[in-house]
């Protein structure tokens, strides 16, 4: 019976995948996939489904959030495993992990009460652009402070399996400390970092409720990071109530969540590719 | 002199990549603060004794009397719940692949692969599978559905932390209990959870801290309702929903309501990860 349990546990992901591709069969009966993901009409109560406006959203935010997140975060865990002393270290790791469960809701929130007016009023008039606030950049920063704990916990351990032999072969020689950093321990410690930053971006990926609470919801492909987006996870949650009203809509919208199901397993299996062998197997403990 | 050798150049190199860590590390702790200030700060105002033990009256999202005991009541049933059908999954599961399963068995890296998948799955993609589910059975949103979507999202969590436990058991501890003569199932049960109950007590802790402040799930599933909990089958006010739909309406009242809930769910949220934190620090003392 215990076997059974296992085996049966081992295939949620297989159920998942298959009762999400069951009910988008209706709607991939119908339109071709490229009609799908590369049409930008979305018009549900005229039957047209082109979700390339939520994917170009989604992609949007993830990005920015990516790009403002990891190098932060590689350089706070470099610093924090390599530089910080003990007691610094022993503070601002529990304290980092522990922040890291505050529910998304209050992230949004969050966004809302501080980084919409900080896009609006400051940082989109420094670069002499116009947003309303809820947009792609405020989206990309929300996320990026959800995903920061995770990337720095995985960095963190991956920087600490890296053999100190190594480190201070190369300080034996002459190298700074900032020179071993960037020519021993990155070397050794690159492929983990890697992992970390797409498990991240996967999270990023998939968050639902505090990126629709400042990207402003506007199913358009964003031109600039100041205009509003409207995210797949986004387009999900916001239509539960009408979804079973409208022919095909169900349909659709469970099909977004495949398609997000799809992505975020690929990045997953990526990564974890990326880190077998290497010694550390929790990817997160918040 | 050759440049590249200047002891000069080189220091002011890690100079400068020293203070763009700190000031990276100053950065996101800063960040995070923030949050957990904005949140007291906001919230504390407005929360008072009668926000926590009252359901929302008539005309209580148009700033009339009323608390969020509905939503309270609905997280902590909810969660509760389903972190308990996740323990009678997720227990035996990890049980089996560290006592019965050979070291390097297949079955046990194939499992905790898809357990790590499954972690990274989006809540909302169990939101819409516990939907999916739910329209096979017949169900409509409610405690029950909502049970059953937080149910899943939690359970690769207590799996993958539960087995990091339970495999740092002693070989030997085992070794001693089948030398007595006790059977697989008793060591598991007796021998390896014991010795395991506090890893498996962090373990459930932050699943249930996991669970609770998941909003994403629970938005198909489980509803929303002004009325206390009572049935299963009825739908159940959470209080992510209700920190969402109180913060997006207009009336400052609510929203100062929902300053406040998303002040009472952070302190649940951070009590339980503390509390887990001091558990696991406490009990390796004693363990074995």
């Amino acid at each position: 019976m215990m076997r059974g349990l296992a085996v049966a546990s081992t295939l949620i992901v297989v159920l998942i995948a298959l009762a999400l591709f069951m009910r988008s069969k209706p709607i991939l009966a119908l339109k071709p996939l490229t009609t799908l993901l590369f049409s930008t009409a979305w018009h549900p109560s005229r039957g047209e489904f082109g979700f390339l406006a939520f994917i170009a959203g989604t992609l949007w935010v993830t990005l920015v959030a990516s790009f403002i997140a990891i190098p932060v975060c590689i350089l706070a865990s470099i610093y924090l495993s390599e530089y910080a002393d003990k007691r610094l270290r022993e503070w601002i790791g529990p304290f980092i992990d522990i922040l890291a469960g505050i529910p998304s809701v209050v992230y949004g929130m969050w966004g809302v009460l501080v980084i919409v007016p900080l896009v609006k009023n400051i940082i989109a008039p420094l670069f002499g652009g116009y947003s309303a606030g809820y947009s792609v950049l405020a989206g990309g920063l929300v996320l990026a402070v959800m995903i920061s704990p995770v990337i720095i916990h995985i960095s963190v351990e991956v920087l600490r399996t890296v053999p100190s032999d190594l480190k201070q072969a190369s300080l034996a020689l002459g190298a700074t400390k900032w020179e071993t950093i960037k020519f021993v321990v990155m070397k050794r410690a690159m492929p983990g970092m890697i992992a970390a930053s797409v498990l991240g971006l996967s999270r990023a990926f998939g968050e639902t409720i505090a990126v629709m609470m400042v990207v402003g919801n506007v199913a358009r492909i964003p031109r600039t990071v100041f205009d509003p987006a409207y995210p797949l996870p986004a387009l999900i949650a916001n239509n539960y109530g009408e979804m079973l009203s409208i022919p095909l809509y169900d349909s659709g919208l469970l099909f977004a969540a495949l398609l997000l199901l799809l992505v975020v397993i690929y990045f997953n299996v990526v990564s974890k590719m990326i880190l077998s062998g290497s010694k550390w197997s929790l990817y997160y403990n918040g | 002199m050759d440049k590249k050798n200047n002891i000069h150049v080189r220091r002011l190199e890690e100079n400068i990549f020293k203070s763009l860590m700190v000031f990276s590390t100053g950065a996101i702790v800063l960040a995070l603060a923030l949050i957990l200030w904005t949140v007291i700060r906001k919230g504390l105002p407005h929360l008072s004794l009668g926000m926590l033990t009252q359901a929302p009256k008539s005309g209580y999202y148009l700033g009339k009397d009323g608390g969020i005991l509905n939503a309270i009541l609905g997280s902590l049933y909810l969660t509760g719940g389903a972190a308990l059908l996740a323990i009678l999954v997720s227990l035996p599961v990890v049980l089996y692949l560290n006592v019965y399963l050979k070291k390097g068995s297949p079955l046990a890296y194939i499992a905790r692969f898809s357990f790590d998948i499954l972690w990274g799955i989006p809540s909302i993609v169990y939101g819409a599978f516990g939907f999916t589910i739910m329209l096979l059975f017949g169900v409509k949103s409610s405690l029950l559905g909502g049970m059953i979507a937080v149910t899943f999202l939690i359970f690769p969590i207590m799996s993958r932390s539960m087995d990091e436990v339970v495999r740092m058991v002693p070989g030997e501890l085992m070794d001693a209990s089948y030398a007595l003569g006790a059977t697989k199932l008793e060591t598991a049960f007796k021998v390896v959870v014991r010795q395991a109950l506090p890893g498996i007590s962090t373990a459930v802790l932050i699943s249930f801290g996991r669970g609770i402040g998941d909003a994403a799930s629970l938005i198909f599933t489980a509803g929303f309702t002004d009325s206390l909990p009572t049935s299963l089958l009825a739908p159940a006010a959470t209080l992510p929903l209700a920190i969402f739909f109180q913060f997006g309406t207009p009336m400052p009242e609510v929203q100062g309501r929902a300053y406040a809930s998303a002040l009472t769910l952070t302190l649940i949220i951070l009590v339980i990860s503390v509390a887990a934190r001091l558990l696991t620090r406490k009990f390796t003392k004693h363990v074995v």
